[in-house]
This record gives C-alpha cells, sequence and structure tokens, in this order.
C-alpha cells in the first residue's frame, strides 16, 4: 500500500494516511481511555490553567470587586516600578544563590565522605535525609525554637565556643533573617542533595578509578578529573530542580519570619501570596508568577546550552 | 595502555605503597568518621531538642544551658494539645485525603503509564514529551488560576451548572483531593520502568487471549512493584507535609489538615512552646514511620526520578 501511494500525488497521500490514523485510533481506543484520567485533569489545572494565569495578569482581577477590567500590560508595567516586587527579586537571588550552592557542596561532600565505603552507610544517610521528610510547619517550629534570641540553642553554643559575646536575634535583626534562612535551608535540602550525588556516584564504574590510580593519580586528582567531570548529568539535574524549588520558596519563610523584619526575607513566593491571596490582587499576583515562569525559563535554557555537551538526555 | 597498567600492577613496589598508604587510610578513615558524626549530630540536633522539649513542663524549656534529657519528664503537654486543637478531625483529614491521592495516582498514573509504555496509538509520543514539558512550569504559575477554577466548579458547593454562585471545591476535602490526584512526575516515573519490562510477556498473554487490561493488571502492574512503591511513598509524603494548598483553599476548621492546624495553632500560641512541640512529633510520626519502614523504595524512587532522563 505505501509502495503505491508513493507513486501518487501528495493530495491522496493526506487522505489515506489520515483515514489510516483514524482506523487506527479506533483500534487502540483503551489506550486513550486509559490516559482519560490524567488527560482531563491536566487539562483543567495545567493547560487551561496556565491560559488562565496569562489573561488573568492581563487584567484588574480583585476577587471581591465583581468589576474585572481588561488592563492590558498595565501589571506588567506597575510590576517593573514596583520597588517591594524589586526587593522581593533581590531576595530570592539572594537565598538561592547562597542556598542552593552551599547545599550541593554540602551533599556532594557527604555523599563524596559516604562513599568510601564507610560502615553503617543507611544509618548515617537516614540520618542526613530526616530534614528533608520532615514537614516544613515542623521544621519551622523546631528551627524558631533554635534561633530563639533568649533561650536558643544556637546563641547558647555560639557562646559557648566563643563565636560570638553577645546573644544574636536571629529572626528579627534584618541582617540575620535571611542567613538564617539560608542556614535552616541547607539543614533542609542537603539530604535530598546527597542520596542523588550518592546514587551518581555508585554509577561510576571502579575500574575508572583503578586506572586512574595506576596512571599515578593522587586522591584529589581522581576526584578532580574522574568523579566531578562524571557526576556532571547529576550536578546538572540537581541544580536545575534546586533552583526551580528554591525560586519557589514559601511555606517556612511563611513561618518563621512573615517575610520580615523590613521585608528582608520576602522572597517572589511571598510576595505572590501576599498579592494574591492577603491583597487579592489576582491579576497582578498572576503577572508576578509569569515573571517567575520566564525568569526559571530563561535559567533552565541557560543552562541546557551549558551542558549540552556532557549530559546525554 | 592496559598492558603497561599491568606491568606497573605486577611489579615489587606494590607491597611497600601499600604498606605506606594503610598508615595514611587509617587516619582518612577517622577522619572521614569524625566528620561523618560531627554531621549527624548537627543535623539530628534540632530535632532531637524537639522530642526532649516535648516531654518538659514549660519552665524548663527556657532552661540555660538546654536540658537535653528531659529532668521532670512530663506528657502533660501532649494531653494538652489533644485536648486544645482539634487534632482527631486534622489527622482524620489528612490521613483521608493522603490516601486517597495516593492511591489515586497509583491507579491513574500506572494506567497512563502501561499505556505510554507499552501500547502504539497515534498521537502518543507528541503527548508523552509535551507532558514531559510542562514539567517546566513552576507550580507557582498554578496557584492562583487553580484556585478560581476550584472555585468555580459547577454543581458543587453551591454553584450552579455555570460554576457561578457558590464556593465550589474550595474549603472542601474535593480541593485538596482532585487536582493531585494524577501527576506527570508519576507517569513519567512509572512509565521509564515499566519499559524496561519485556514485550514478549505481554504478547504470550495475548496469544493466550488475554483482555488488555487483565495484562495491565495481572501482569505489568506485579511487575512495576518497586516504582509504584516509590511513587506511593513519596505521594503520601508529599501530600502529608503540604502546607500551602491546604493554607488557601481551606477556610473552615473542620477541613484542616494536620499541617495547616498545626501551623495556626503555632500562630495562636505563640509563647506555648511545650504544647507546640508536642504537637510538631504527633504531626512527623506519621511520615517517618513511612519513611523508616519502605525508606530503601523511598530513597530508589528519588534516584530513579532524579537519573533517568
Amino acid at each position: 500500500m505505501a509502495a503505491t501511494a508513493t507513486v501518487k500525488t501528495d493530495q491522496t497521500i493526506k487522505p489515506s494516511k489520515f483515514r489510516s490514523t483514524l482506523r487506527e485510533m479506533r483500534k487502540q481506543w483503551t489506550a486513550y481511555l486509559y490516559i482519560a484520567p490524567w488527560f482531563v485533569l491536566f487539562f483543567v489545572f495545567t493547560l487551561f490553567s496556565v491560559a488562565f494565569s496569562f489573561y488573568l495578569s492581563f487584567h484588574e482581577w480583585n476577587i471581591v470587586q465583581p468589576a474585572k477590567p481588561f488592563v492590558g500590560l498595565e501589571n506588567y508595567i506597575d510590576l517593573f516600578k514596583d520597588k517591594k516586587f524589586y526587593g522581593a527579586l533581590w531576595n530570592t537571588i539572594l537565598f538561592t544563590g547562597f542556598g542552593v550552592p552551599l547545599g550541593m557542596i554540602g551533599g556532594l561532600l557527604i555523599a563524596l565522605l559516604l562513599n568510601t565505603k564507610v560502615r553503617a552507610q543507611g544509618f548515617f544517610r537516614t540520618m542526613y535525609y530526616i530534614p528533608v521528610i520532615t514537614p516544613l510547619v515542623v521544621s519551622s517550629v523546631i528551627w524558631k525554637w533554635v534561633y530563639q534570641g533568649d533561650y536558643g540553642l544556637l546563641n547558647y553554643y555560639l557562646l559557648q565556643l566563643g563565636l560570638i559575646n553577645e546573644k544574636l536575634l536571629w529572626l528579627s535583626d534584618p541582617n540575620l533573617a535571611m542567613p538564617a534562612l539560608i542556614i535552616m535551608g541547607m539543614w533542609m535540602g542537603i539530604g535530598g542533595v546527597m542520596v542523588m550525588y550518592l546514587a551518581g556516584l555508585q554509577s561510576i564504574p571502579e575500574e575508572l578509578y583503578d586506572a586512574a590510580k595506576v596512571d599515578g593519580a593522587t586522591g584529589f586528582q581522581s576526584l578532580r578529573h574522574v568523579t566531578v567531570p562524571l557526576l556532571a548529568p547529576t550536578t546538572f539535574f540537581i541544580l536545575i530542580t534546586s533552583v526551580i524549588g528554591s525560586f519557589q520558596s514559601f511555606a517556612h519563610i511563611y513561618i518563621m519570619t512573615g517575610g520580615g523584619p523590613l521585608r528582608r526575607t520576602t522572597v517572589i513566593g511571598y510576595y505572590l501570596y501576599e498579592q494574591g491571596f492577603r491583597f487579592f490582587n489576582m491579576g497582578y499576583a498572576s503577572a508576578i508568577a509569569y515573571i517567575l515562569f520566564a525568569i526559571i525559563f530563561i535559567f533552565t535554557l541557560i543552562q541546557f546550552r551549558y551542558a549540552r555537551g556532557d549530559v546525554q538526555y | 595502555m592496559a598492558s603497561s597498567a599491568l606491568e606497573k600492577k605486577t611489579t615489587g613496589t606494590g607491597i611497600s605503597t601499600k604498606l605506606r598508604y594503610t598508615g595514611a587510610d587509617a587516619i582518612g578513615k577517622f577522619a572521614v568518621y569524625v566528620i561523618l558524626i560531627t554531621g549527624v549530630i548537627l543535623f539530628t540536633a534540632p530535632w532531637a531538642l524537639m522530642v526532649s522539649a516535648s516531654f518538659q513542663p514549660l519552665g524548663d524549656m527556657f532552661n540555660w544551658p538546654p536540658t537535653w534529657w528531659p529532668e521532670n519528664f512530663t506528657t502533660k503537654n501532649y494531653t494538652e494539645f489533644i485536648n486544645a486543637a482539634g487534632l482527631g478531625v486534622w489527622f482524620l483529614n489528612s490521613a483521608l485525603i493522603s490516601m486517597t491521592v495516593m492511591f489515586g495516582q497509583l491507579f491513574f498514573n500506572s494506567l497512563a503509564a502501561y499505556a505510554f509504555a507499552k501500547r502504539r496509538f497515534p498521537g502518543r509520543d507528541g503527548l508523552f514529551t509535551f507532558m514531559l514539558g510542562t514539567l517546566m512550569i513552576p507550580g507557582t504559575v498554578f496557584l492562583i488560576p487553580n484556585y478560581l477554577i476550584l472555585q468555580h466548579i459547577p454543581l458543587f458547593g453551591g454553584n450552579n451548572i455555570l460554576g457561578q454562585g457558590g464556593h465550589g471545591w474550595l474549603d472542601s476535602l474535593w480541593g485538596l483531593t482532585i487536582p493531585g490526584i494524577v501527576s506527570v512526575w508519576g507517569i513519567f516515573f512509572i512509565r521509564q520502568y515499566m519499559k524496561t519490562i519485556p514485550d514478549e510477556l505481554l504478547d504470550a498473554a495475548r496469544i493466550d487471549g488475554a483482555a488488555d487490561f487483565l495484562i495491565y493488571l495481572l501482569i505489568v502492574l506485579p511487575l512495576s512493584g518497586p516504582a509504584l512503591a516509590a511513587n506511593a511513598i513519596s505521594t503520601f509524603t508529599w501530600v502529608w507535609n503540604d502546607f500551602f494548598w491546604p493554607l488557601i483553599v481551606i477556610s473552615s476548621p473542620k477541613f484542616r489538615t494536620v499541617q495547616l492546624g498545626l501551623a495556626l495553632f503555632v500562630v495562636q500560641h505563640r509563647t506555648r512552646w511545650d504544647v507546640v512541640m508536642a504537637g510538631s512529633v504527633l504531626a512527623t510520626i506519621p511520615v517517618l514511620l513511612v519513611f523508616l519502614i519502605f525508606q530503601r523504595h523511598f530513597i530508589r524512587g528519588i534516584v530513579l526520578s532524579g537519573m533517568k532522563g
């Protein structure tokens, strides 16, 4: 059939192809049934949702006001003039720019140490991983107590070690609140990074290390020239997912600092919540969401560009 | 190069270097343990503090230095928390939505994954790629539109057929359950696993006349155990721990989940650290148990979902 079709003109091929596709679809109808539940929800809560959000961002959409006028680019223009938005963006960049690399280095370090065939690897892994599965609300409660100025654990031990000479108000000092959140973020995130690096490390064939050793490489050299390059795909994946996650942080900031003091911990996720669900400016909040989307998209694109050489996808 | 490697290995110098290495190795090994154990102490200290504080009277919590081992052991904080808060209702709500979403995902994810992995139908690869592409969209983008969509679900929560007039699925357990009942990550992850099941197995059953749904149910599903387990556990933990979505969807106390209830309790009782600590322990126990029991699957799930491109 295909052979005869090629002899004929394009116009006759198209309908027959179309018809055979239809026939195939009818034959495989159960497959469509299987993906139907996913597709319905995907259509409503993902596809329609994204389009709707875009639509919202061009409207002044306040949930308590009946009139929802089209305002064109006004939300975006306001956003570019909004000092609070720039503040939130800067805070997000600080939070991510310090938190993600520190977490990744910490996670890699622990994974490397665990990979040296230590005893009780499972025990260590579990212990480092527990903060990851601890509910965010609970972690926030614990760390609020750790950072507590007068009775907090951290101040006590820092004083004991002589690293500070007066009690610090971690969460209410405008200069300390962000570092405090970053440290807490490391505690919550290192376990996840470690598990993924551990998997990456265990997929590196032992022979490569043997070969490096035979060629006279020191431990550091084989780390530099064998381990690190071969972990590149893992690093790439962790970097992308961590940055995306970090850019959307909200819950622990909501509970720990409420965006304060002096808005120093108001990140984009928190600002969006504030605009959307406290002031009900849903149009404006949608514009924030789209800017966030654009930033993450550009970042991911750049990463893919950079990593194209050494990641096999 | 291989031959030169062999030569080096077989020449006599190997023994002396080996001896030299063992001394350095022992010190290195010791250092590794010191770092790892210090790390574990730092990582578990905040956690241990919570457990210990939950068994202490409020006054003892303000001891300086901090008391790690309760001197005046009490379970009063727990009884007080259980009495003060609507804990039973929170647990019931959390358990209900976590289990529903978990079983829903197991069924719907695996069904779609089976179609994507083992069936050939027009549009399959296009749909699949498109689906994966949407993973790039940050979840924050969906918050506001999905909130409004829930509000306008027709015929629920006082809404008419056009979705007007009521609150729809907002402030209901539907709103916490339905949007999460299938997941793209889950489908992707299970599909990758199902791909490794040999087609011959399915063909043999097909020749024997087994209906397609039975092939999915009786052959493919049982063989996908590890992927399903990983999906189930991560879903359960995610839903149990989620705070943001319940925060914006739920307004009535009777629909509060454990995390939402605990967070609001913390806000209201800022100074009652003793009771708050007890509540925190209780809110963690279910996920901790699930994690400790199934951690092998859990970690493998994270690893597989992360590593397979």
